[in-house]
């Protein structure tokens, strides 16, 4: 752990904890990984968390994931769009992180910016999606016959290695903005500014639960996402097509929605809202 | 009849004494069936690699309708290249406004046809002849009808994407109704620009190859539907083939599970259309006669053959005696037997093992302590058939009410307030339907808003329409299919700059 030299004041370190149920605890199994600076230096101790802490903030997603749907998509815009300043204000923070963790300043200021300009983009969808994708059925009996999209419930999002903001932040907003409830598992290597994100999302309004952040080992952890039966969808953005199978074959055990992102997905789209939204349909007679 | 359910009651007719059915059986004279059906594949009628054959008999007598080839890997993979170089050489080639064209004679065909198609789908599936004559093949033809249209206008459905072909579809169907099912698989995947490869279930194979000598006499372009006869190692030879883009499968969700775990890895896509548990909510306030016929409607349509069957009533506790007083006088009018004759409610069990399957869940309901109640309605003495059944004093862990059981077997639960229905209506790992039956609109959309399913009806049940996504959420599957929704499972949606 470095520390500041010739001066007589010492830095204050940030301990870096899990965020579930909108709280930061440090994880049940009182295990750690060491993250390491771009020069192989011992810069943060992350919590590698457990499957118990996933099946935890897999519990707090269900408990908070109604009420997040329940709320009005203009509300649910507002709070979102707070994410986006709450980002915005901290970008210098976010910045340091990821030239802390191997990014250059240009492109660390880059993915700071596109990450908070997605969160913008995805606020919006909130209260446009249910008009863009629903439809009146014109069937040929009497009735009325609608259908509009639903969140799926909870889903569970593995973030890609490259972009650790970014790359979070493009797979849990489309989720959040479409009313679900998300666990995120960071990037392994780098996932100081996971933590950080939960801080924004902590101090936006966002209800506790709705999302919860993890740290840890997708080998490890990537296949209870595809196998835990309360979730409903998952999203991998990793590169690895062995832990992308892996997933994909455990998901089957509660049928859940698998989405596999590549970085060619990563084009800010409603499109990836709908991955993890149900079409509902609904009758009612008409009198005649 | 020995007893009323309500001899109180002065205003029951007793239907046994006072009001007897003649015997209106619907003509098969003018069906016509080959005593062998082959596979139909690159537009004609071939023998499967190995010459296996099954037969495929009526289950409401044992009569041997025809035999059927029995697809092997070798001839799956004979319809996958075909299929393929259909896709390659003509179907994808073909104005689009064209391709529509072909969709649209196949649904006037369907039309044309439709009195053989009813009978047959009667014959070889068990269905009440009233049921195919007014449900299955007019809906058949009606998608067929919709998705032609859809074929040049596909620009239209989804904005800001350019949608794209997937290439060969592979498709697997039930046996609950064969040749609707094989419409909605067809027509959207045809009208998106996919060729088929389509497999009937093993015990209704005869409507399907009625489509295929439909198909070949519309002059389709060979290969773009090709049909393969068999048992579950057909469908399984059709899921693992690499040739095939696009697996489309409805059916069970222990076998939807099966399908979905031999996909991972691979770049297929799928959408699954799977089990259902669904619940019928009778609040205090319902029109109650209405809703017994939409409780009726729910579970004995298709002697409960549906995956969206509404398998459990959850009514009011407030009405719960009145509501079972009525539907259990109305079970005693249901007239279970031969599935030609126009008056027939219930028909055939599609077969012997589903029978067995139905009769071991009536067994089990009684041993799980609930309380079983059948009208005294007469059965056929031969054949494959089951009366109208509920069961009560059931709670939410009994098997009755958390397992599809795919009969006209109905769990009755009561509820006092609007969460309590709601809960009760989502305990469940399916989600495809549910109903609603009450006389306060906001409430309508209270409860049909928090219910957890693809399809919710409210005041009404069991109703489909070509321009209607259906598809579950949760265990019941992944898409929809239907209506413009369907669409997008037969399409790659690029986006806007996209290669």
């Amino acid at each position: 752990m470095s520390a500041s030299t010739g001066d007589a004041r010492i830095d204050v370190m940030k301990t870096y904890k899990l965020y579930i149920g909108g709280k930061f605890p440090r994880t049940e199994s009182g295990r750690y990984y060491v993250v390491n600076d771009a020069d192989g230096k011992a810069m943060a101790n992350a919590s590698l968390a457990s499957r118990k802490d996933f099946r935890e903030a897999v519990r707090a997603a269900r408990g908070a994931q109604a009420g997040w749907a329940g709320a009005s998509a203009y509300l649910r815009g507002q709070i979102l769009y707070r994410c986006a300043e709450m980002l915005a204000g901290r970008a210098a923070q976010f910045e340091s992180e990821l030239v802390a963790m191997g990014a250059d300043a240009t492109s660390a200021s880059k993915e700071v910016a596109d990450a908070v300009d997605l969160l913008v983009y995805y606020a919006g969808w909130c209260d446009k999606v249910t008009q863009v994708f629903s439809s009146v059925n014109p069937v040929s009996s009497s009735h009325f016959n609608f259908s509009l999209p639903e969140p799926t419930g909870v889903v569970g999002a593995i973030a890609p290695a490259e972009q650790p903001l970014l790359g979070l932040v493009a797979q849990v907003s489309p989720a959040l903005s479409g009313g679900n409830a998300c666990v995120a598992l960071a990037a392994e290597e780098r996932p100081l500014c996971a933590i950080s994100f939960a801080e924004v999302v902590h101090s936006s309004d966002v209800p506790a639960g709705v999302l919860n952040v993890l740290t840890g080992s997708p080998a490890e952890l990537a296949e209870h996402f595809g196998s835990h039966m309360d979730v409903n969808a998952v999203v991998y953005a990793g590169a690895d097509p062995e832990l992308a199978k892996a997933i994909a074959a455990a998901a089957a055990g509660n049928v859940k929605r698998v989405v596999l992102r590549s970085s060619q997905d990563d084009e800010p789209s409603p499109y990836h809202i709908l991955d993890t939204q149900e079409i509902k349909t609904t009758w009612h007679p008409i009198e005649r | 009849m020995t007893e009323t359910s309500n001899p109180e009651n002065s205003r029951a007719i007793d239907f046994a004494t006072d009001w007897q059915y003649a015997p209106a059986p619907e003509s098969t004279a003018h069906i016509r069936l080959e005593d062998r059906y082959g596979l139909f594949i690159n537009g004609e009628f071939v023998p499967a690699a190995d010459g296996g054959t099954f037969a495929t008999a009526n289950p409401a007598n044992g009569e041997h309708l025809a035999d059927v080839a029995m697809a092997g890997a070798a001839d799956v993979d004979r319809a996958v290249q075909a299929a393929r170089a259909a896709y390659e050489n003509v179907w994808s080639k073909l104005p689009a406004a064209e391709r529509g064209k072909y969709i649209f004679r196949i649904a006037r065909m369907i039309a044309e046809r439709a009195r053989e198609f009813a009978v047959i789908e009667s014959m070889d599936g068990g269905k009440p002849i009233r049921e195919s004559r007014d449900v299955d093949i007019p809906l058949a033809s009606a998608h067929f009808f919709y998705y032609a249209g859809w074929a040049d206008k596909l620009d239209y459905a989804f904005p800001g994407r350019r949608p794209a072909p997937m290439g060969v579809a592979g498709q697997i169907i039930p046996w609950n109704f064969p040749l609707l099912m094989a419409a909605w698989k067809i027509a959207p995947a045809l009208a998106a620009g996919n060729t088929v490869v389509l497999k009937p279930a093993e015990t209704t194979p005869l409507t399907a190859l009625k489509l295929a000598e439909l198909i070949r006499d519309a002059g389709l372009p060979e290969g773009v539907v090709n049909i393969v006869t068999g048992d579950g190692t057909t469908g399984q030879a059709i899921v693992d083939h690499p040739g095939i883009d696009k697996i489309a499968f409805t059916g069970s969700t222990a076998v939807g599970k099966h399908i979905q775990q031999s996909l991972a890895g691979t770049d297929r896509h799928y959408t699954l259309e799977l089990g259902g548990k669904a619940a019928n909510i009778v609040f205090e306030d319902a029109p109650v006669d209405q809703a017994v016929e939409g409780i009726v409607n729910g579970i004995f349509f298709n002697q409960g053959h549906v995956c969206c069957a509404g398998s459990r009533l959850l009514v009011s506790e407030a009405i719960a005696p009145l509501v079972l007083d009525k539907l259990k006088e109305r079970m005693e009018t249901l007239i279970v037997g031969d599935p030609l004759d126009k008056n027939t409610d219930i028909g055939a069990i599609n077969s012997r093992a589903q029978l067995d399957k139905i009769e071991h869940y009536i067994r089990l309901g009684q041993e799980e302590g609930a309380t079983v109640y059948q009208p005294g309605t007469a059965v056929p003495d031969s054949g494959y058939f089951c009366r109208p059944t509920l069961f009560t004093d059931v709670t939410q862990s009994h098997r009755v009410v958390q397992d599809e059981i795919f009969g006209p077997v109905l769990a009755v639960q009561t509820f006092r307030t609007v969460d309590e229905a709601v809960s009760k209506a989502n305990n469940s790992r399916y989600g495809l339907s549910g109903g609603v039956w009450t006389d306060k609109g906001s409430r309508i959309f209270r409860v049909t808003g928090a219910l957890r399913a693809g399809v919710v009806w409210a005041n009404t049940f069991n109703k489909f329409d070509p321009t209607s996504p259906f598809g579950g959420y949760k265990e019941s599957g992944v898409g929809r299919e239907g209506g413009l929704h369907g669409l997008s499972a037969y399409l790659h949606l690029a986006g806007g700059d996209a290669s």
